[in-house]
């Protein structure tokens, strides 16, 4: 049964692999991606609910024991994040079916995102360092493809510097790598673990661990989020809420694997420095979303505010806060890809992304406008939504922490998303009707389906917290208490 | 030996980063590649250096043996490497006949020049 844990990964590959053969076929190539992404969707499902049953669900590669081999480990985070993923991905491509275009269908647009998945799902899973790095390449890869795919000017400019600074991020990962390979000598991450806390964290692993602390700062965009505003609006907007929702968070979920499961001896040093620089990301990304009239800057910059506020759950390091990061984790990669999905929405139909030449859009587009607004208060984290329980767990740990500084830039961040989108909600969708009922471009319901269905999850997500506060607090427990990770990749022999 | 190629990472990754800083592109993509030759060679060295150790091969029957799991590692990446410079080439070469320019400072992005 074990031998589940891989499909997340391989599933994905092998379809992706076959459609580069189906090109000319559109139809078929949208059916075949849909049902892999439903279907793999299913299985993280029955996986995370397996991981609940009987604990973290472990699988050997060729039958070489942990240390030796590559290990797959599906614990309840990693697993719960899949999930979301391929949740997100199933509704994304429906949005991509009716917005990208014929031309980019057959520029291999549904193989590349199948393999994007692919490299997503198998960080996630992964429990071998080397395998992280292979991983990432391989969703970086897909990315930079997805990102200049059309080849405007616009993309083209902006993909140089994307391409270059994960190119040079990649490169600081494996110094990390190799580092972190020539003072331990192995490569798993329980491994890893258990060799750490034998020799206590001397100077030159808390000096690894800052290495890659800023290795996937670039990939989270923490602090060093400078390439993100522009990158995020180059590529199509549909392919834009899939980077949105999935990339920044790999990065955040290896923040989490690393600054949980090996470097934890020290958070006098490494913790203090994710707070600092959490701090900064939140006043960085507030003032990028409050300065721009460019609607996809605004969001982008939502983005930034958002990883910030997610590592400020890290930063603040027990087990109340961890647990509202990861509340607030899978919160963010639902609403960040329908806040996409509907701001590229509004740009269609408007034909500009400037903020003073729309107006009065919820005339024309009641659906459009109101779905809008729940996302904006969902994201502000008002109550009956699912940004709220997040935004309460990390205020509590940090309470309980005595990080006071910490409490008061997530609450005062959450102020600054609100009136971000406000600015939006009220200029778009207020005021004087711009479009007259002549010039107004029909908009279909089959169009606005994922987005309904987004938001359908995020009131679902908000309403039935109880039904996933079992996974988080199992989750947050495995993340607080390394050894339980560790025992399950050791000690079980490989089942 | 191992201090002897640490200098020789560091320089390396000093000239990277001097031409990787630099406006034009080709440089910066010449950067990256002499980048990924540092890193190679780092891991190389943190895999440890012997004298009297014999290339892992089993048929060589020596009484020690090289790391193998670091070459393993430099292997894929540098395939991985091989990959991303070959498509980072082309990019250029596609915004070098877009965009007319290879100098990146003319790169920025400007609101409406879309």
């Amino acid at each position: 049964m074990n031998n589940l844990l891989v499909l997340p990964m391989v599933l994905p590959l092998i379809v992706g692999i076959v459609l580069i053969f189906l090109r000319p076929f559109i139809v078929t190539q949208r059916v075949i991606s849909l049902l892999t992404m439903v279907v793999t969707f299913g299985i993280s499902l029955y996986l995370l609910i397996e991981a609940q049953l009987s604990g973290i669900v472990t699988l050997d590669f060729g039958d070489w024991a942990a240390p030796f081999g590559i290990t797959f480990v599906g614990d309840s985070f990693s697993l719960l994040l899949v999930t979301t993923a391929y949740l997100i991905a199933s509704i994304s491509l429906l949005y991509v079916f009716s917005s990208i275009g014929e031309e980019k269908e057959r520029m291999f647009v549904y193989p590349l995102i199948l393999l994007l998945l692919a490299g997503v799902a198998c960080s996630f899973l992964t429990g071998d360092l080397f395998n992280l790095y292979v991983g990432f390449e391989v969703m970086l890869l897909a990315s930079y493809a997805l990102i200049v795919l059309g080849g405007e000017k616009g993309q083209l400019r902006e993909s140089i510097k994307y391409v270059l600074v994960n190119v040079f991020s990649s490169f600081i990962f494996l110094i990390g790598i190799a580092y972190l390979y020539g003072v331990l000598g192995t490569l798993n991450f329980a491994h890893l673990s258990v060799r750490i806390a034998e020799v206590g964290q001397t100077p030159i692993l808390t000096t690894i661990g800052i290495i890659f602390l800023l290795v996937f700062s670039l990939k989270a965009g923490l602090l060093l989020y400078f390439w993100l505003p522009g990158s995020y609006g180059a590529p199509p907007m549909a392919i834009a809420a899939l980077f949105g929702a999935l990339l920044t968070k790999v990065g955040i979920y290896a923040l989490f694997r690393f600054f949980t499961l090996l470097f934890y001896h020290e958070p006098q040093i490494t913790h203090t420095l994710l707070a600092v620089m959490a701090i900064l990301t939140m006043i960085g990304g507030s003032i990028g979303a409050v300065a721009y009239n460019d609607l996809r800057k605004i969001i982008s910059y939502n983005v930034v505010i958002a990883v910030g506020f997610i590592l400020s759950g890290l930063a603040i390091f027990n087990s109340a806060a961890i647990e509202g990061a990861i509340f607030y984790l899978v919160h963010d990669m639902i609403v960040k890809a329908l806040l996409f999905i509907l701001v590229g929405l509004t740009i269609y139909l408007s034909g500009t992304a400037r903020l003073e030449q729309m107006s009065g859009m919820i005339r024309n587009y009641p659906l459009l406008g109101w779905l809008f607004f729940i996302t904006m208060i969902s994201l502000a984290g008002i109550p009956p939504l699912s940004g709220f329980i997040g935004k309460v767990y990390v205020a509590q740990g940090a309470i309980e922490g005595g990080a006071f500084v910490l409490l008061a830039f997530t609450l005062i961040s959450s102020i600054f998303v609100l009136y971000s989108l406000l600015r939006i909600f009220r200029n778009v969708f207020w005021g004087e009707t711009i479009i007259s009922k002549d010039n107004m471009i029909p908009l279909k319901k089959r169009v606005l389906l994922p987005g309904v269905l987004l938001a359908v999850a995020t009131l679902a997500l908000g309403l039935g917290v109880e039904g996933i506060a079992g996974i988080v607090t199992d989750a947050a427990e495995t993340l607080m208490n390394p050894d339980i990770y560790i025992d399950a990749v050791l000690n079980q022999g490989g089942v | 030996m191992e201090t002897m190629m640490s200098v020789l990472v560091g320089i390396l990754v000093t000239v990277a980063t001097y031409l990787i800083l630099s406006k034009s592109l080709l440089r910066v993509i010449l950067g990256t590649a002499i980048m990924s030759h540092a890193v190679h060679l780092l891991i190389m060295i943190m895999g440890g250096f012997s004298r009297d150790s014999s290339a892992p091969l089993l048929g060589e029957e020596a009484a020690s043996y090289t790391d193998a799991l670091p070459q393993a590692l430099i292997l894929t990446a540098i395939v991985i490497s091989f990959g991303v410079t070959s498509f980072f080439l082309v990019l250029a070469y596609r915004t070098y006949k877009e965009l007319k320019t290879d100098d990146l400072t003319k790169l920025r992005g400007h609101d409406n020049d879309e």
